[in-house]
């Protein structure tokens, strides 16, 4: 009885597991992402809007038939559909077919991938340190940026872009996507109702902090979150950044990340005390979450939600400063808009003359010498590229620094906006400083730090000497 | 013949054990007893509960509060099952893809090590050689070396024979995980096996082939599948080693890997998580749950004996 019913029990699974195969197998390997079959007539010049009309774009690119580009990147879905949608044009006019793996342990597996000798052909390096790393330790894998794909940059990005993909005086990475960190998020419509007026300085924000407290009592008018599993903290080193930035100026910032100056120099500790200002204020932080020490445990996905009122509510919080690509964290049927539901300003300066920006971006670097891969890194460094992305991006959330896009391409206001911010010749664009330094500080203890700085309530010298003495 | 021996022996161990079973049944049929197991049973079923209910919940809900808010039955809590087709079609590769890729993986990662290490363990138990102890050691130390450090000479080794973007860097790395315990486990279920059965069947005119087949394999089934679960969720549930030899690419990268992309490039959609886990988890839960009288038994009987 008890053999008959294990042999029973085996039979079953070995029927379940089956009948999973079988029924997983039913629909047919189903056809290659991206559309590619749409290509079979290629060369053929049919209008596909107002962007490229037909192939002469591509022409510089030359016939790359039969020949494959691996792409390696840390952009994954949903974001990954309108990065491939953009490589369909090219894949059709060169008939070169462009392989696309994105994967969020990209940082470490690239590493890995490298070691091992079996790099891919591209990859999307989102920060520079990761960049410089490469160059150092495995000079022999990287191949320097193509001529082309040279001409492009100086053409199309400002010198600070190129210098960003150059190590060692040798340009390799160039400029793909952008961000642009210096929002901050409100709610347009209470603005609209209360009178309020978006600040254009550090002290109007500051008033309009105070007023907002006074206005609603039960709220406050900051709400922050800097939780991101093992990398939790990152989200107040860009609080940092921008206010050095801000209050120290673009110099002071290039020398703290080059470490020319102490982490604990005296311009840094005036830099913090003026987020500190705001950030450990419990008069005007964390609506919707608590006290100060909340703003450690708050998943910063979550951080800038109360500004969302629930029903007819007053929201819990009115201001939360984010990058552009905060806007995918609001939920599902939220209008981003200047009229709509929620909207950020620039995060005015301090003098109110300047335009500093904080921003970040991918690189693209090549680890394989062939044409076709020359071809696609100068591809990806063109305006064809970056309009055909615009394009292609029909939901938004995409901007570049490349200035030969046509705002007009970008789908929302917000991004116009953002990408307006980025290519203003005004602005003093500098790169996130915790991706330049070395990871000891820009992973490590400038993350660890800041979460002591808020959950534990530390010194502010006491974090800067923590962060000065952990610099290798 | 062969069915002489053992009653003798077990017979006085049988009674030992069924007057200790009493015992046991007695102390545990104590309602104090049953109490501590139940309360600890809810204890261990919370969490897997709330991400259950949580995997039914609208984003809006599960961005702005618990789980448990879905008891509050007067608020008339929304369910839907949005996530799970967001998990399941929202690709631009279908889950069912992945699941073939898993299932591709898996099998061969528990046939091989399980086939190879029953070779290898008969040997090391039946054949007697020379060096047969210190190789023994040799191959039971190997369990202690990390599979961390082994991941990048692998994986040049791989590239070199033009083995990437095959299943095969898959298949032969986790056999070679899995072989040092596999032996082990196996070595020690078979020294088990009274020496006066062998003996007899090689009286009998038996060779090695047969004694393997016909007197130790029957013998030998709670083992082999007690291990062949422990293998298989290990293989279904890992990450780290496809991740690494297979990568991301759609016609290798197994479930884990795609689950784990599944939360999107900045991670803001977490909340599918949860309907991806449970998704991963029904194979497993069926075939733990089937063969646990196996898993229980199989792994006793190997491990005690030293």
């Amino acid at each position: 009885m008890r053999i008959k019913n294990a042999r029973g029990a085996i039979a079953l699974t070995a029927g379940a597991s089956l009948a999973l195969v079988l029924s997983a197998c039913a629909p047919p390997m189903d056809e290659e992402p991206g559309g590619t079959d749409t290509g079979t007539d290629t060369g053929t010049t049919e209008p596909t809007g107002d962007v490229a009309e037909g192939c002469e774009d591509y022409a510089v690119y030359g016939d790359l038939s039969g020949k494959t580009v691996t792409v390696y990147t840390s952009i994954v879905e949903v974001e990954q559909v309108d990065q491939e949608e953009s490589y369909d044009k090219f894949e059709e006019c060169t008939g070169a077919k462009i392989e696309y793996e994105g994967s969020r342990e990209f940082e470490a597996q690239l590493l890995v991938r490298v070691e091992s000798g079996s790099a891919p052909d591209i990859a999307y390096l989102p920060q520079p340190g990761l960049l410089n790393t490469i160059v150092n330790d495995f000079p022999d894998a990287i191949v320097p940026a193509s001529a082309g794909t040279e001409a492009n940059v100086d053409q199309f990005f400002s010198p600070s872009w190129k210098e960003y993909g150059t190590v060692n005086d040798t340009f390799y990475a160039a400029p793909l996507g952008a961000n642009m960190k210096s929002f901050v998020w409100y709610n347009p419509s209470i603005f609209t109702e209360k009178g309020y007026a978006v600040p254009t300085t550090w002290d109007e924000m500051l008033a309009l902090t105070d007023q907002i407290a006074a206005d609603y009592p039960d709220s406050k008018p900051w709400c922050a979150g800097i939780e991101s599993g093992d990398a939790t903290g990152w989200p107040a080193t860009d609080w940092i950044e921008d206010v050095v930035l801000r209050a120290s100026g673009p110099e002071v910032y290039d020398q703290w990340v080059a470490h020319e100056i102490p982490f604990n120099d005296p311009a840094i500790k005036s830099a913090f005390d003026v987020a500190d200002d705001i950030l450990r204020d419990e008069a005007r932080v964390n609506g919707g979450f608590g006290n100060v020490a909340t703003i450690a445990i708050t998943p910063w996905t979550d951080g800038g939600l109360p500004i969302l009122p629930a029903g007819d509510d007053d929201p819990q919080c009115f201001l939360h400063r984010a990058a552009n690509f905060y806007q995918n964290n609001w939920p599902e049927g939220t209008n981003v808009a200047e009229d709509g539901d929620v909207f950020a300003f620039y995060l005015p300066s301090i003098d109110g003359e300047s335009s500093p920006v904080l921003g970040g971006g991918e690189f693209v670097a090549a680890f394989r010498d062939a044409p076709e891969v020359a071809a696609f890194q100068e591809f990806l460094s063109s305006d064809t590229w970056a309009n055909e992305k615009a394009r292609v991006t029909e939901g938004g959330g995409w901007v570049t620094a490349n200035n030969g896009l046509d705002l007009n391409n970008l789908a929302t206001d917000f991004d116009k906006l953002a990408a307006g911010v980025l290519g203003d010749p005004n602005s003093v664009i500098r790169f996130d400083a915790s991706d330049l330094m070395p990871a000891a500080v820009g992973a490590g203890s400038f993350w660890r730090e800041m979460t002591a700085w808020f959950a534990e309530g530390k010194d502010t010298q006491a974090v800067l000497d923590a962060i000065e003495a952990s610099w290798p | 013949m062969t069915t002489s021996t053992p009653p003798v022996t077990a017979a006085p161990t049988k009674a030992g054990v069924q007057t200790r079973a009493t015992k046991l049944r007695k102390r545990l049929s104590n309602p104090w007893a049953s109490l501590a197991a139940v309360v600890i049973a809810i204890l261990w079923t919370i969490p897997t509960v709330g991400l259950l209910i949580t995997s039914f919940r609208p984003e809006v809900d599960i961005t702005r509060n618990g789980w448990w808010n879905v008891l509050k039955f007067w608020e008339r809590p929304t369910l839907t099952l949005a996530n799970y087709d967001q998990a399941l079609f929202g690709g631009q590769t279908s889950l069912a893809n992945y699941f073939v890729n898993t299932l591709v993986v898996t099998l061969p990662s528990v046939v091989i090590p399980i086939s190879l290490a029953l070779l290898a363990a008969y040997a090391f138990a039946w054949i007697d050689f020379k060096g047969r102890d210190i190789l023994f050691v040799a191959v039971f130390a190997l369990q202690i070396v990390p599979i961390q450090v082994t991941l990048i000479p692998l994986l040049t080794q791989y590239n070199q024979w033009g083995l990437s973007g095959t299943f095969w860097p898959v298949w032969l790395s986790h056999s070679m995980f899995a072989l040092p315990l596999a032996i082990f486990l196996l070595h020690n279920f078979m020294k088990d096996i009274p020496p006066s059965l062998v003996e007899a069947a090689r009286v009998d005119g038996a060779g090695h082939v047969k004694i393997f087949f016909r007197v130790l394999m029957p013998l030998l089934v709670p083992a082999i599948a007690s291990f062949a679960i422990f293998q298989f969720l290990w293989v279904w549930n890992d990450l780290l080693v496809s991740l690494t030899f297979a990568g991301g690419r759609p016609n290798v990268a197994p479930l884990t890997v795609r689950i784990a992309e599944m939360v999107g490039t900045r991670g803001s959609d977490w909340f599918l998580l949860s309907a991806g886990a449970f998704i991963s988890m029904i194979v497993p839960v069926i075939v733990f749950l089937s063969l646990q009288r196996y898993f229980v038994r199989g792994m006793m009987a190997g491990s005690v004996k030293g």
